[in-house]
């Protein structure tokens, strides 16, 4: 032990006596009661930190930081009919929302049209139904598309999805060379954590690098992609296995764009990136630092990326919705509020504050005012968007931040050895350790080695049920007679060539935008789209881990 | 006691989140019972048609969807069709608290929130599960 710490040890024997539990952080990881200059003696600052916006990014992109540019506040939404999410967005837009950021239902999620048999009871309910272009005019009905940026959290069906926005922004006059948002349109992250998979994993890495493609040469300014890290963290991954997964299904879809044929740097650029803002403070601000620093190096040296934009991590974060209660509801502002602060002080470009009552049902009205007023009391009154990156330098954070940068590059050995991430989920690798990650925490949970609030300790048994937004049926209903009137109204046969025309392309390799685009301004549906390409592909089928 | 309590745990309509039903799965099988996992999208006819097969004891089912007052009536419906209607069915996920008494009118008596421990559906499964293993 080194003299300071020995030191150390002779002053903590006067000081009162230590809690005895171990002192691990919510992922696990042991923390030590305190760090000194020992702990990051081999940290250089020019080579390891370095200043904001410089190689490799640890403190950010941006010079000015938030001093230059707040976080997006962009509140993830949507439920019902597009009427209603219409409705929605207006609001939010008019509280101070700087950016939409669209939920879709189930059905919708998994390409399949109100009136599947699948889809009974679910429409509508977690998420807007956007079964047609007729769906999304609606939905973006008096809303500038040329004005603002949009992010579609949809995946198996993210093609269709985006042909018809593109369609819809067209209509609107606005042009696709300026058009600007985000499709999460992340296949990777399905198979391994939120299973919304339709197709098995190669073709469905084909559609993806088609939407790579077909955007650099005509919607340079979209993020083709939002590799996330989000879902699997609530499927019970540690923070290291988060910032790990998500990362090297990074690399999987670059190794994937290049072997397409694409030049790095014509896409690279675009990728983004969406990680969980969870509890444990200090381990997320690490985390979020240790992603840009892995990402820069990844592009730089392994990929030999030229344009620094190629380097640079631009990611979008969400407040953890595993970690809020349904005892207690209102303990979750303070919840999202913390985490939110850390997602701030990690430097995110973008931020969604989750509900009070996300663990009960969709947000009322009130509840997502307070979620928006969280970020905006977060940017306006706690001064953390004055100075840049204020952590670095903290021995605890640049300890964290490397040691979390280490373990996912373990990590990354691991998966390379395994031929890829997709030959990795194809053995069910990362499944296996996010449902391990899940299980100790529940023990440890039971155990009340870790603490929740209002769940395992400080329990009320008297509690009054707090209003919720009842989602009923009558959106189904909607859906359903506007499908039929759709199918009455359009040109079918048109519909059937286009059809055709996707099953063809599937098979003979060119890219699928095209083809979709004149299929959705037909208004095929979304499940007719996506069973044109099942008669092709077939769907997935995951072998469970438990 | 001989027989071990035969499990299904099912994941019905479209929902995909997982996490909650594996952990049960999982603690279930630490408590000594036998449990078989459906895995996703499954139909009322299927799960219940792996009930039958499996000669399950229990069903858990895993919604967190919103489609719970679809797919519940739908699954007592087929459960007493194929003379299955002893089988205990247990729910877990996002479940309003204002449906908790139409689930119950059908069946379901073990409706468990967010947050309920392992252990109390271990011991609920044990204790209603139980009488009715031993009724046979």
């Amino acid at each position: 032990m080194s003299t300071v710490k020995t030191e150390l040890e002779k002053t903590a024997a006067r000081a009162p006596q230590e809690r005895t539990e171990p002192f691990r952080t919510i992922s696990g990881r042991p923390i030590d009661r305190l760090y000194t200059s020992e702990d990051v003696r081999t940290l250089d600052y020019g080579r390891d930190v370095a200043d904001p916006g410089t190689f490799p990014y640890t403190r950010g992109i941006h010079a000015t930081g938030y001093r230059g540019k707040f976080w997006t506040m962009r509140q993830f939404a949507g439920f019902g009919t597009a009427a209603e999410s219409n409705a929605r967005y207006k609001q939010l837009l008019a509280s101070g929302g700087t950016g939409l950021s669209v939920a879709f239902d189930l059905p919708t999620l998994m390409g399949r049209d109100p009136d599947h048999e699948l889809s009974l009871g679910e429409v509508g309910k977690c998420g807007v139904s956007v079964a047609s272009l007729a769906d999304m005019e609606t939905l973006f009905e008096g809303i500038d598309l040329a004005g603002i940026t949009t992010s579609m959290t949809i995946n198996s069906p993210a093609p269709m999805i985006f042909a018809m926005y593109l369609a819809v922004a067209q209509q609107q006059g606005a042009s696709w060379e300026t058009l600007s948002g985000t499709i999460q349109n992340d296949i990777l992250k399905e198979f391994i954590a939120q299973k919304e998979f339709i197709f098995p994993p190669r073709p469905s890495m084909r559609l993806i690098t088609d939407i790579f493609q077909f955007c650099t040469q005509q919607v340079p300014k979209w993020n083709t992609i939002s590799v996330s890290g989000y879902h699997i963290r609530e499927a019970g991954a540690t923070a290291a296995q988060e910032l790990a997964f998500t990362l090297r299904d990074g690399v999987e879809y670059v190794q994937y764009g290049v072997e397409a044929g694409l030049d790095v740097d014509a896409f690279a650029p675009r990728i983004s990136f969406f990680f969980n803002a969870h509890s444990d403070f200090f381990e997320e601000i690490a985390k979020y630092r240790a992603a840009r620093r892995i990402w820069a190096h990844v592009m730089r040296d392994r990929f030999h990326a030229k344009d620094p934009r190629s380097w640079q991590l631009r990611f979008h974060t969400q407040t953890a919705g595993v970690s809020l209660t349904a005892q207690q509801p209102y303990n979750n502002v303070v919840r999202t509020a913390l985490q939110a602060l850390a997602a701030a002080l990690g430097g995110t470009n973008s931020l969604h504050t989750n509900s009070l009552d996300e663990a009960l049902s969709l947000p009322t009205d009130e509840a997502v005012t307070i979620a928006l007023r969280t970020q905006q009391i977060l940017a306006a009154e706690s001064g953390v968007s004055d100075v840049v990156d204020p952590l670095g330098g903290s021995y605890f954070v640049e300890k964290l931040t490397r040691d979390l940068e280490e373990e996912a590059l373990a990590y990354f050995d691991t998966i390379d050895r395994m031929g890829g991430m997709v030959a990795a989920i194809e053995r069910g690798y990362p499944q296996a350790e996010i449902a391990e990650s899940a299980y100790r925490f529940q023990q440890a949970v039971e155990r009340k080695e870790q603490v929740m609030v209002g769940v395992n300790a400080y329990v009320q048994t008297d509690e009054t049920p707090i209003d919720i937004l009842y989602i009923d049926d009558s959106a189904s209903a909607k859906a359903l007679a506007q499908l039929e009137a759709l199918k009455r109204r359009r040109d079918g046969a048109a519909v059937q060539r286009t059809l055709a025309a996707l099953k063809a392309g599937a098979t003979s390799g060119v890219n699928t935008m095209p083809l979709l685009l004149d299929a959705v301004r037909t208004y095929a549906t979304v499940g007719e789209m996506c069973d044109a390409l099942r008669e092709v592909w077939g769907e997935y089928e995951e072998v469970p881990i438990i | 006691m001989s027989q071990k309590i035969r499990v299904v745990i099912a994941k019905p309509g479209l929902d995909g989140h997982d996490r909650g039903a594996k952990v049960i799965a999982r603690a279930l099988r630490d408590a000594g019972m036998e449990v078989i996992y459906t895995g996703l999208r499954q139909t009322p006819e299927q799960i219940v048609g792996a009930a039958l097969q499996e000669d399950a004891d229990v069903i858990g089912l895993s919604i967190l969807s919103g489609a719970h007052l679809h797919i519940c009536p739908r699954i007592m419906e087929l459960l007493k069709e194929k003379g299955l209607q002893d089988v205990l069915v247990v729910l877990g996920g996002i479940i309003p608290e204002q449906d908790i008494p139409s689930l119950n009118e059908m069946g379901i008596t073990g409706v468990f929130m967010p947050g309920s421990p392992m252990q109390h559906i271990v011991d609920f499964i044990n204790k209603s599960a139980r009488a009715r293993v031993e009724q046979i």
